[in-house]
């Protein structure tokens, strides 16, 4: 019996989005990673050309971060003492991309400085040709120091930038202007208020070919099913030509993932829960898996597990 | 072309009998033109309208029902292949896989294992829905002996897996009144298999190397008179699963296609190892499958798994919500802190997470605010002194505490000169606007140890 599958025609695409600089690009990154472009659903290659494998970035900070599940600690030991061989150890590990989260404070407890910042972001891109991502502390005012000086130091790497959102994005926006990075624009779960801080950071002057989008993400059990539709609205819409939405998508499983309980914590809990390492391996796995499958473009994620298991399952994705 | 509701309803009997379930024939016409019912539900529909709303009554994917001793799994009738269009109804069945080459030993203690599995989720009690039993030694008696076993251990419904019709029959004779799944039929067993299903009648799974092969068998093994089918699409890459798991669902449901409009099952653990089972598993959750038969009993692997099937089937439009109550963390004390938040699940567990994350004591009170968060219960009125002081005092919590500390979110701190005056007593405080500040505003202005 003959079947008429049927194609759906998409009249939009997702932008094309290049992370990290080479030396001939202005910057020292041995490759650069290019993510988006989708013209059709997630790996629906049936349908239309899906030209970039979804990419995983691996989440390192510039020191051990105290307040890390012990797990984590045990898999990074004493690379977790200097963010150069951590970042060595991520991309032995089998990371795309490095995300450098900068702490709010130094191992001292005093707030970070930017010339500590500036010193980190160096020594990883000293020690790594991946190119990078820069999560500041989440505090708007630090972020703003920091970032400025990373950008300054780092100028024309094509980093991105993290986080811009509606409450403050002004002042990374314009560095990024200025030093050729990129940005990362969070929104709290909603298809309207992604779109508006893309209009926000355009109008600044950035080009949409240098923005990320996130739209935030639960892990399972604690709201993965409303990052999970958004995701796939946002998608759609992107497809159906809607041009504040054809952004790449990337969201951040790891960090989720890892402050939840069932990752966290490895005894006095249920014994329904099973071997606590393959518990929270399987929450970041399987949150990240998910996510990739309603349409994120970069996933950052904290277990070398992880990273493995991941990127076994994009590549059988992306099998034709 | 499929008929309205109003067309559906002209060839119902009118009587409002409400034999089907439904209030009246109107009610259960508007169902069957949304697909979401069976025309058989009503006993009284004539011949002739039958014939005539054949076509247009049939779900584009049908619904399936496993039955075992009293336990039943219902997979398939979706309506949607976005669970933001709508929503995803049936949830796909977990099965556990046994063989008939483990001794009965085994296999007992297996099935006790399985059985005994639950894990508890915002106050659901998650679990395995059946097992699968594969004949290895393609002995009648054998697989026959392996059924019986099981079925000792469990009244779950159950999968038999051979593709020998008798060995299939051997099985069967041992689950009268029951409705389990045959696996597989294919293009060289079809027929004996499909007088099998049709005798017992049981369920059974079809599977070919095409969607053009499985259309033809389904037609075929429809003609013989077999209605609820099962497809088995191979394509063991998880590329391969997703993309023809997705043309399924878009044939069934936008061109109603109707060979090809039934649930998948799929087999993650087949060549891949525990992790590798987890993660196909976990996307054949998120991408359209009915049935998911297990291989590695790994509760690690089952929680996620277990929960995330019953986060994607979530309604989108009536989130969770959490119980309206009293949530003790970390054992508080009388002195420690009450916080007080909005029953929207989100909000509860980014609060409980930071709470219980930090290691902070508190007793957190969940306030029924219709399943909305902080900012907007309080716009739509749902969240206000006086729903505070409702839940204050069926919790009874003023006797548990000794120092009556109660502690609003930072996004309605306008409200705290009205819960004052409604709490006479208590000594009001506003929290943080977002949870994650939440463990440091405990340590400096609550003075919490931890």
């Amino acid at each position: 019996m003959p079947v008429e599958i049927p194609v759906e025609k998409w009249s939009g695409a997702v932008r094309k989005i290049t992370l990290g600089a080479t030396a001939a690009e202005g910057g020292t990154r041995r490759q650069a990673v290019t993510v988006g472009g989708e013209k059709a659903l997630p790996f629906m290659q049936f349908e239309g050309e899906i030209p970039c494998r979804p990419v995983v970035a691996v989440e390192i900070k510039d020191h051990r971060p105290a307040d890390w599940s012990a797990l984590l600690h045990e898999a990074w030991g004493d690379a977790m003492d200097d963010p150069a061989a951590w970042a060595k150890a991520a991309e032995a590990a089998g990371a795309d991309l490095i995300a450098l989260s900068l702490s709010p404070t130094g191992l001292d407890g005093q707030p970070t400085t930017p010339a500590a910042a500036v010193s980190a972001v160096k020594a990883v891109l000293a020690a790594t040709g991946l190119p990078l991502i820069v999560y500041g502390p989440d505090q708007p005012e630090l972020d703003n120091e920091l970032l400025v000086a990373v950008a300054e130091a780092a100028q024309g790497e094509r980093l991105v930038l993290g986080i811009c959102e509606d409450k403050n994005y002004r002042t990374i926006v314009a560095t990024a202007i200025a030093n050729g990075h990129l940005v990362t624009a969070r929104s709290p779960m909603d298809v309207n208020l992604a779109k508006q801080l893309n209009i926000l950071i355009t109008d600044m002057g950035l080009p949409l070919e240098r923005i990320l989008m996130d739209p935030t993400t639960g892990v399972i059990g604690y709201g993965i099913e409303y990052g999970f539709s958004v995701m796939e609205r946002l998608r759609l819409a992107a497809l159906q030509g809607d041009a504040m939405t054809q952004l790449p998508l990337i969201v951040t499983p790891g960090f989720e993932a890892w402050k939840i309980k069932e990752a966290k914590v490895g005894s006095g809990v249920p014994a329904a829960w099973g071997d606590w390492k393959e518990r929270a391996v399987n929450w970041e796995s399987l949150t990240a898996l998910s996510l990739i499958e309603a349409g994120a473009d970069v996933i950052v994620v904290r277990h070398p597990e992880s990273i493995k298991r991941v990127k076994n399952a994009i590549d059988e994705l992306m099998e034709k | 072309m499929p008929l309205t509701g109003i067309q559906i309803y002209k060839l119902l009997p009118q009587t409002n009998c409400k034999d089907c379930g439904y209030p009246t024939c109107l009610a259960f016409a508007m169902k069957l033109a949304a697909k979401q019912a069976e025309l058989s539900a009503c006993p009284h529909v004539t011949e002739t309208s039958k014939a005539q709303l054949a076509e247009s009554a049939a779900p584009p994917m049908r619904l399936v029902t496993l039955k075992g001793r009293g336990a039943e799994v219902k997979v398939g009738n979706e309506t949607v292949l976005f669970r933001h269009d709508k929503t995803f109804y049936n949830q796909p069945g977990f099965f556990m896989l046994v063989k008939d080459a483990e001794s009965a030993g085994e296999i007992q203690a297996k099935v006790a294992q399985a059985e005994a599995y639950k894990v508890s989720y915002v106050g659901k009690e998650l679990a395995l829905d059946g097992y699968a039993i594969e004949s290895v030694s393609g002995s009648p008696e054998a697989f026959a002996a392996a059924v019986q076993t099981v079925r000792q251990a469990s009244k779950r419904p159950l999968i038999l897996i051979s593709r020998s019709a008798a060995v299939l029959a051997a099985g069967l004779k041992h689950l009268p009144g029951e409705c389990p799944l045959l696996y597989a039929a294919g293009a060289d067993n079809w027929e004996a298999l499909a007088d099998l299903a049709k005798q017992h009648p049981a369920a059974l799974a079809v599977t070919g190397d095409s969607l053009e092969a499985l259309a033809d068998l389904t037609q075929k093994i429809k003609g013989r008179g077999v209605e609820d089918m099962v497809l088995d699409l191979g394509g063991e890459k998880m590329g391969a699963w997703l993309t023809r798991a997705t043309q399924l669902r878009r044939l069934a449901l936008k061109k109603n296609f109707r060979p090809l409009g039934y649930p998948l099952i799929a087999f993650p653990g087949k060549g891949r190892d525990a992790a590798g089972e987890t993660m196909l598993a976990a996307q054949a959750i998120d991408k359209y499958a009915g049935f998911i038969v297990l291989e590695h009993f790994a509760p690690a692997s089952l929680y996620p798994l277990l929960v995330l099937r019953q986060n994607i089937y979530t309604d989108p439009q009536k989130p969770i919500q959490m119980q309206p109550g009293l949530y003790p963390i970390n054992d508080p004390r009388p002195d420690d802190p009450v916080l007080v938040t909005t029953n929207f699940s989100i909000t509860y567990f980014s609060v409980a997470n930071e709470v219980e994350g930090s290691g902070n004591r508190a007793w957190l009170l969940v306030c029924d605010s219709e399943g909305m968060s902080v900012l907007t219960a309080w716009a739509a009125g749902k969240f206000d002194a006086d729903r505070i002081a409702k839940i204050i005092k069926e919790t009874g919590i003023s006797e548990k505490v000794t120092r009556k500390r109660l502690v609003l979110p930072g996004h309605v701190a306008v409200l705290s000169g009205d819960v004052e005056d409604k709490l006479p007593g208590w000594e009001i405080r506003v929290g943080p606007r977002e949870a994650v500040d939440i463990p440091s505003y405990m340590k400096q202005a609550l003075g919490n140890p931890a």
